[in-house]
């Protein structure tokens, strides 16, 4: 194949792989810079969207599409819900405390994986598409689908960066990220605030698994690799800021896509590393990240 | 977990593994163990222990489970006429998570904990070779179901053996003669980045420059890779053909993507029925499938010409005409590699007759009796076909299926003979010491 078309293809890829990518990490790093908690059940989150969009959209027959939108509404509704329960149950008791809230969502990684493996077993399952169109390039064909993902994720980023940026509750979000301690003295029920945000970073996650998953498969083992590389997106951003996780899920996305096709995808993930690597040594707070006060 | 083991047993275990083993390892060790004695004097009426280790989770599940209802077909078919030396046959089951080490884990559990007479049923290649240690330390005879060459490599121990299902480098070397006269001489091979693919990549290539062929491209892709359109471009446009062999739990994705790079286009396509075990080749996307070949142990789709052993060994395994689950049309099995455990189990049977096998202590002469089998005519317990199976290298030969996509359904068009795959070697287990 031709570098032109090569690259075309190593770029729709990346790009898939940057919009999917930008949408779990935003839900983490909207987590870490509110709420200060490395929730390490991130990628459980994503899985559970995944697991949860197999269930809904096969209980509804018909055209795949009927059951695809029916999975896009509630499988990030249930995960949301499931997220706000254990911040109620696990989070708030420890009070937040860094240390111990790694420790308690490890524990929640492993307790989710392992009822995903109970209830919906240890298959992959696939998820139909709500289309099946084959767009045919001159040199290859790519699935039109792909295309639909990364319009999406760009709507969800928009109405996220929306919300953030142009509501009250954004707002809110916005004053207990700046300072906790003054905005509970200005009247804003923090409490409350933290619970929203981990609800909304797991549904985050899970838009993205349901978006992925008909180009992949729902698999109980599938949150491993949305959590790592969402950690080194939001390393690499700098934890909290909605802008350094899009240029750096851009950034990790299309290499990985361009490497992947052109080297080979273990070169890729090397090359993630290490840009993480030298972002902790030369700017710790990331690309776009403020130091913390 | 067993309940039956006492407790300085057990420290000894947690002190340090070489301790525990030294403390078993040998029979006459094991019978002065507390808690063995019964299976030591085994009555008849004991049942032969046998320890599954199966792939329940992890990426072999499909095949695990299909692994476990095979097993428990035969299991109960042997029970049913009379058992092994008239002792039931009594199957423990361990999961291993298609980890190769958990895997060995398990072994040690099977021995120590379970006190099973031997362990059998392993299929992914990593865990075999993780495993195989193990059982050579704990001298337990370990029958596999990988279809992976390590074992005829020698690289094994001489208690490993795979006396149900035929090697990737017989299954190259035979399928590689009708490749290159039906579907094309040039070919690339996509195959998974580890030990079992590594001996497709290995065994495929000069099977096939013996008939006039090339490998003029070689993709390897990590197993657990999820999305593939980005390897493919790596594929030469002068290829004839895709020679494709996929695992784990993306294998659907794998070809769904092929066909959307592809459309109905591009080279002609041979793969293994690993890249589809589990997956209805009527699944959405894999349209484009029709016409292409794959290699299949035993066939999936019932054919017109099966034999009354195959029909007979499908009703008892519960496969309906389509190779799906007879309760769930939508679970489908893994055809081309599941009938290994029946036969696996059969010889086991067969040679604990042969060796009149009495409990642990005649483990030594178990293997012996399996080493002096050689050849195993086609029958209820080996519905696949015919069979020789080499003592020396601890391998069993078969023959292999090429079908063809028609219909969305796979019609076997080609069925090699036993010696289209047998290949030299020098390997001889028989010469090490038991």
């Amino acid at each position: 194949m031709a570098f032109g078309p090569y690259f075309l293809l190593a770029t729709l890829e990346g790009l898939v792989t940057a919009s999917i990518l930008a949408l779990t990490a935003l839900g983490l790093s909207l987590v870490f810079g509110v709420m200060r908690v490395v929730n390490v059940a991130h990628g459980e989150f994503f899985m559970l969207g995944a697991v949860l969009a197999w269930a809904v959209s096969t209980a509804f027959a018909g055209h795949p599409a009927i059951g695809f939108s029916a999975a896009l509404l509630v499988a990030p509704l249930v995960v949301g819900g499931a997220a706000f329960l254990s911040e109620r149950l696990v989070l708030r008791r420890l009070d937040y405390n860094p240390e111990a809230t790694i420790v308690a969502t490890i524990g929640m990684l492993y307790i989710i994986q392992q009822l995903a493996l109970t209830f919906y077993g240890a298959d992959a399952r696939p998820v139909q598409a709500p289309f099946n169109v084959r767009i045919q390039l001159p040199w290859f064909g790519y699935s039109g689908y792909k295309l639909f993902v990364i319009a999406a994720a760009i709507i969800v980023m928009l109405g996220t960066w929306l919300l953030l940026t142009r509501t009250k509750i954004g707002l809110i979000m916005r004053a207990t990220q700046y300072d906790r301690e003054t905005a509970q003295a200005f009247g804003i029920p923090v409490d409350r605030v933290y619970g929203g945000v981990f609800a909304l970073g797991a549904m985050l996650a899970a838009v993205a698994a349901v978006l992925v998953v008909p180009t992949q498969q729902a698999h109980y083992l599938m949150g491993r690799d949305p959590l790592l590389l969402s950690f080194i997106v939001v390393i690499i951003g700098g934890l909290g800021s909605l802008r350094g996780t899009l240029v750096a899920a851009l950034i990790v996305g299309l290499s990985d896509g361009i490497i992947s096709v052109f080297f080979s995808p273990t070169l890729a993930k090397m090359l993630a590393t290490a840009l993480v690597a030298l972002v902790l040594v030369f700017r710790p707070q990331g690309l776009f990240g403020v130091r913390t006060r | 977990m067993s309940g039956k083991l006492n407790s300085s047993f057990l420290t000894g275990n947690a002190l340090s593994r070489r301790d525990a083993l030294k403390g078993i390892g040998a029979a006459a060790a094991m019978t002065t163990a507390p808690g063995f004695v019964r299976y030591a004097q085994s009555q008849p009426s004991t049942p032969i222990r046998i320890g599954f280790q199966a792939h329940r989770t992890g990426i072999g599940a499909a095949y695990g489970r299909w692994y476990e209802r095979t097993t428990a077909a035969a299991v109960k078919l042997i029970n049913d006429g009379g058992g092994i030396n008239g002792r039931p046959v009594e199957i423990i089951t361990e999961d291993d998570g298609t980890d190769a080490a958990r895997g060995a884990e398990v072994v040690e559990k099977f021995a120590n904990q379970h006190h099973v007479d031997i362990v059998y049923g392993t299929l992914f290649s990593h865990v075999v070779v993780g495993s195989a240690p193990a059982a050579g330390e704990l001298k337990i005879p370990y029958y596999v179901v990988s279809e992976g060459y390590h074992v005829a490599s020698g690289q094994m121990n001489r208690w490993v053996l795979q006396p149900g299902i035929t090697d990737v480098r017989a299954q190259c070397h035979a399928v590689a003669p009708w490749i290159s006269q039906n579907v094309g001489k040039k070919v690339t091979m996509i195959y998974p980045d580890y030990a079992f693919g590594h001996d497709h990549r290995d065994f495929f290539a000069p099977a096939i420059e013996a008939q006039g062929g090339e490998v003029i491209a070689k993709i390897a892709i990590p197993p657990t890779e999820t999305t593939f359109t980005r390897y493919l471009p790596q594929i030469p446009p002068q290829t004839d053909v895709i020679y494709h062999v996929m695992v784990g739990p993306a294998v659907l994705t794998f070809v769904k993507e092929l066909g959307e790079f592809y459309g109905g286009g591009g080279p002609k396509l041979f793969g293994f029925i690993d890249s589809l075990e589990a997956v209805d080749l009527r699944s959405p996307g894999l349209e484009f499938l029709e016409g292409s070949h794959f290699w299949e142990g035993m066939a999936r789709y019932r054919q017109t010409d099966a034999s009354e052993h195959e029909i007979a060994y499908r009703d008892t395994v519960g496969l309906d005409d389509n190779g799906a689950s007879v309760n769930d049309k939508r679970d489908v099995s893994t055809a081309g590699h599941m009938f290994g455990c029946w036969e696996t189990l059969h010889v086991i049977k067969q040679a604990m007759e042969a060796a009149d096998y009495k409990g642990p202590e005649d483990r030594a002469r178990l293997v012996e009796a399996t080493e002096a089998i050689s050849e195993l005519p086609e029958s209820l317990a080996h519905p696949q076909g015919d069979k020789i199976f080499d003592g020396k290298v601890h391998q069993v030969f078969g023959r292999q299926n090429i079908s063809l996509v028609e219909n969305g359904t796979l019609k076997v068009v080609h069925r090699t003979s036993i010696e289209d795959g047998r290949y030299e070697s020098d390997t001889d287990y028989t010469t090490q010491p038991l």
